[in-house]
Order: structure tokens, then C-alpha cells, then sequence
């Protein structure tokens, strides 16, 4: 789309330049390629025993991968479930019509949109870990969560409040103009329509959890990437089972994505607003693409 | 406070915290503007290849990119950049690793600034006789890179406190301090709030300032 805006249709001079630039280009691209494959040729790394394991060997899959698949997932759709509470909760409070309610939520949503997911970790693991808080082996678990929630919490709250704002004034003022009460107007004409428009958004922040999560790795949680760095220590195989590792990650993370896109079209085709996640947290402060 | 966190201590942990902020923002910046003008060219190879990018590295956790830059690039491959030092090593492929991963965010965000340019501005400029180069440069890029102020501007802070995953592979910066402190002292509220506080400076008033450059400059529809 974005082409079209800032070039015409080529003539014959400009498509024989277009040719050049492509060849040019992926000549570059050959390239690199070629000096990656070097790299691992040189240091080993192509071999097929390196390889072989992925596919032949069950326990790389049954032993090492799939925990940690479920280690992310788990630790990912714990976060994101909370994240939704966590992020109604605040949103709500910053439409609140009570000054006092809205204050604290802008102070809670900002600090944690502007403090580091691994400071919270981290700071999290040693708080359960010295006080006892959980069992030994949730501790991680725990610190993992409570870091993703408190940052895509402060996310969300965002989203429904700038949900909120994308309505046409319309809709409010009709619910007014009926005689409800503005907590009732919020309640039942104004957050139902605001979660629709969020989805897709809330949807791609889902991806920014997965990622996220890897984190966990700093705390000794154990999700994909710790489970492949395992994996590739067993195996002698360290550089193929991280590529398999975020082979497993872009996969999950594209599809949502795909899924996200999907979304937004079914619903603009049904004349509803969306939010873009790039529109999506307008406010000042530190929004923006997490890890 | 215990006593092992002192004012320089925490002064220079922060100090590599920007610097590595500061060399990732510039290699991001660079890299995502090849990368954009890739996707936005009119050459279908270049755009595969700028999406392919994209969608590679912005679904790959930083983590696993700063992990694997050591344990497999430098051990395993060889690829050492610093072979006089291992702390420098690891800082420059921190750097190298924000750069590559910040950049598919950055290429996002100039070609959303593109994007906000209706398409009637380009269509004016050409039929007012301006040629190819006269138009971008006095019509649309203006535009764009208005358009992308707010966007470029949530990537900056989004990098800023992802320096802290540099943290993993051993960088002695805020995260890292953090963790070697809380590990000898225990887990206080104070030390978090300490650290806290730090990245709340370091982010809020850029974020603030960002958004009212952003308005100021928005092209008014």
C-alpha cells in the first residue's frame, strides 16, 4: 500500500532498474547466507549427527522441547488471564469519575509501563524465594507471572481506556440521555463495545507475553529457551537447538499475529473501530513493543 | 539499603545502562531505515526480503537472540568481538543484538509513519509538475518522518528498558547490578524501588517530552 503512495507504475527504463536493484539485492542476501554457512561448516555445525536428533530421537521432543513449549504456555496463559483482570481492574479506574480512584490508576499503569519486565522478575524471584512464599518449584513460575502481569496489566489498562475514548461520544451521551447512571453507561454500552475494538490488539499483545517469557530464563524458570539450552548441552548441539528454539517461537508468535490481522478484518468488515496496537497506547509514557 | 549498594556503584551500572542504550538507538536506527526503505521500495525481491526481516526478528524473543550470541556465536562459532575481554565481548553483542532486534520495530514504525501520508498528497505533487525527487523531499518524506515521531518514540524507551535483558549474558548494567545485589542482601523493597525509580527517570519525562514533539508536529487533517 504504502508503495503506491510514493512511486508510479514503472516505465521499461524503470522496470529494467527494478531488475538490477533485485538481482543487487539478492545477491547481498546469497551472501550473507553464504558467510553464515560458512561460520557453521567451519565450526562443525552442519553436520547431520547435529541435526539428525529432531528428527529420529523422541526424547529431544518428549524430554527437552516439549516441556519447555509448556513451561512458555503455561507461564504465558496464567500471565495473560491475570493481565486481563489486572488490566479491567486499572482501566476502569482511570474512567472513574471519583478524581482519587483515576489518580492512583495513572500512578500504578504508568510505574509499571515504565519499569523493566526482568527488574520485576527478578525482583519477584527474590522476594518469594527468601520469604517462602510458594513451594520451592513455583517460585519461578510465580516471579515469571507476577513480572508479565504487572507490565501487559499496565498494557491493557491502557487499551480499555483508549477503547473507551474510540467510541463515537454518541454512544455515551445516548446512555445519559436515558437516564442511566455514568457507571452503568460505562458497564453496559461503553466497556462491551470497547473490548470488541481491543482484541486484535489484545490479541498481538499476547505475543509480547510469549516473548516475554523467555525472560524467565534469568530465574532459573524453566520454558523453551532454558529447555533448549539444556538440549543443546546434552546433544552437543547448541547452535542447532537454539535455531530450532526460535523456530518454535516465530512460528507461535507469526500465527498470532496472522490471527490478530484476521481478527481486525472480520470485525472492520462488520463496521466496528479497532484499535491498532501502534494507536492502540497513545498516552504519554513508555509504551510501545516489549521484548 | 545495605551497604553493598553504594551512589557509584548504582551511578555506573546506569551509566552502561544508557551508553548501551544510547550505540543500540543509533544501530537500530540505521538498520531499520535500510530495512524500511526495503519494504516501502517498489522492487518486490527487496520487499520479501525486508518483510522476511521484519517478521524474523520481531518474533524472536530478545532473550534467546542475547543468549545464543554468546553461548553459540562466540563459543560454539567463534565470532568473538572483543578477544582481549570477556565483559567486552559480551557488551558489544548486546549492542549488536539490540540493534538487529529494535530494528524490525524501528522499520515498523517509519513505514506507519509513511503510511499516514493520504494518498492525494502524492498525487498533488505530481500533477503539479514536481518530479520524483522534488516530491519526496519537499511532500511526502517531511510527512512521514512527522508521522513516525510517536512511533520511533515508544521503540526508544521499549530499547531503553530492554537494555536490562543484556543482563543475561553478564553486561554489568542496572538488571545486573540488581541481581548481584539482591543475591548478596536479600530481596528488599527498597533496593527494587531504587531500581525502579532509575528506569521511571530514565523513561517518563523522554516519553512525555516525545509525545508533545510528536503533537506539536503532528500534520494537522
Amino acid at each position: 500500500m504504502s508503495a503506491s503512495v510514493l512511486f508510479d507504475a514503472p516505465g521499461p527504463r524503470a522496470r529494467r532498474r527494478h531488475a538490477l536493484l533485485a538481482a543487487v539485492g539478492l545477491l547481498v542476501f546469497l551472501g550473507l547466507l553464504f558467510l553464515v554457512y560458512r561460520k557453521m561448516r567451519d565450526a562443525n555445525q552442519l553436520h547431520a549427527d547435529m541435526w539428525k536428533p529432531f528428527l529420529t530421537d523422541r526424547s529431544v521432543w518428549r524430554d527437552y522441547l516439549l516441556h519447555g513449549l509448556w513451561g512458555t504456555l503455561k507461564a504465558a496463559l496464567i500471565s495473560i488471564v491475570l493481565a486481563g483482570v489486572f488490566g479491567l481492574l486499572f482501566g476502569i479506574g482511570r474512567l472513574s469519575t471519583v478524581a482519587a480512584v483515576r489518580w492512583v490508576s495513572s500512578v500504578v499503569v504508568e510505574f509499571f509501563r515504565a519499569v523493566p519486565v526482568l527488574i520485576m522478575m527478578i525482583f519477584a524471584f527474590g522476594l518469594y524465594t527468601s520469604n517462602g512464599v510458594f513451594a520451592n518449584d513455583v517460585n519461578p513460575l510465580a516471579a515469571v507471572v507476577t513480572g508479565l502481569t504487572l507490565y501487559n496489566g499496565s498494557v491493557v489498562a491502557e487499551l480499555v481506556r483508549s477503547g473507551v475514548y474510540s467510541l463515537p461520544r454518541g454512544q455515551g451521551e445516548a446512555g445519559l440521555a436515558i437516564g442511566l447512571t455514568p457507571s452503568q453507561v460505562l458497564r453496559s454500552i461503553q466497556l462491551p463495545q470497547a473490548l470488541t475494538a481491543m482484541l486484535p490488539a489484545l490479541i498481538g499483545q499476547f505475543v509480547t507475553v510469549l516473548k516475554d517469557s523467555a525472560l524467565g530464563t534469568a530465574i532459573t524458570y524453566g520454558e523453551l529457551l532454558s529447555w533448549s539450552k539444556i538440549l543443546g548441552s546434552n546433544f552437543a548441539n547448541t547452535v542447532p537447538a537454539y535455531i530450532v528454539a526460535a523456530i518454535l517461537f516465530i512460528l507461535m508468535n507469526y500465527s498470532l499475529s496472522r490471527l490478530a490481522v484476521y481478527v481486525e478484518s472480520r470485525l472492520s468488515r462488520r463496521g466496528r473501530t479497532t484499535l491498532h496496537e501502534a494507536a492502540a497506547v497513545p498516552a504519554p509514557a513508555a509504551a510501545g513493543p516489549q521484548t | 539499603m545495605g551497604n553493598g549498594l553504594t551512589i557509584s556503584t548504582l551511578l555506573s551500572a546506569f551509566g552502561s545502562t544508557v551508553l548501551l542504550a544510547a550505540l543500540s538507538a543509533i544501530g537500530a536506527l540505521v538498520l531499520g531505515t535500510v530495512v524500511a526503505v526495503l519494504r516501502v521500495s517498489p522492487v518486490r525481491v527487496l520487499q520479501l526480503l525486508g518483510t522476511w526481516y521484519v517478521n524474523v526478528f520481531r518474533n524472536t524473543p530478545l532473550t534467546l537472540l542475547m543468549v545464543s550470541s554468546i553461548l553459540g556465536a562466540t563459543f560454539i562459532l567463534g565470532i568473538n568481538l572483543d578477544p582481549t575481554s570477556i565483559k567486552g565481548n559480551a557488551f558489544r553483542w548486546a549492542v549488536v543484538m539490540l540493534s538487529v532486534y529494535h530494528g524490525a520495530f524501528v522499520c515498523e514504525a517509519l513505514r506507519s509513519g509513511v503510511n499516514t501520508i493520504p494518498d492525494g498528497q502524492a498525487e498533488a505533487a505530481r500533477s503539479m509538475g514536481l518530479t520524483f525527487g522534488q516530491s519526496m523531499q519537499h511532500v511526502l518524506l517531511p510527512q512521514a518522518f512527522r508521522g513516525a515521531i510517536a512511533p520511533l518514540g515508544s521503540v526508544l524507551i521499549a530499547l531503553i528498558k530492554n537494555t536490562t535483558v543484556a543482563a543475561v549474558i553478564g553486561v554489568s548494567e542496572a538488571a545486573n547490578l540488581m541481581q548481584v545485589t539482591i543475591e548478596n542482601e536479600g530481596s528488599g523493597l527498597s533496593i527494587f524501588l531504587v531500581f525502579a525509580l532509575g528506569f521511571v527517570i530514565l523513561t517518563l519525562p523522554l516519553g512525555l517530552w516525545l509525545t508533545s514533539l510528536s503533537r506539536r508536529l503532528a500534520v494537522k487533517r
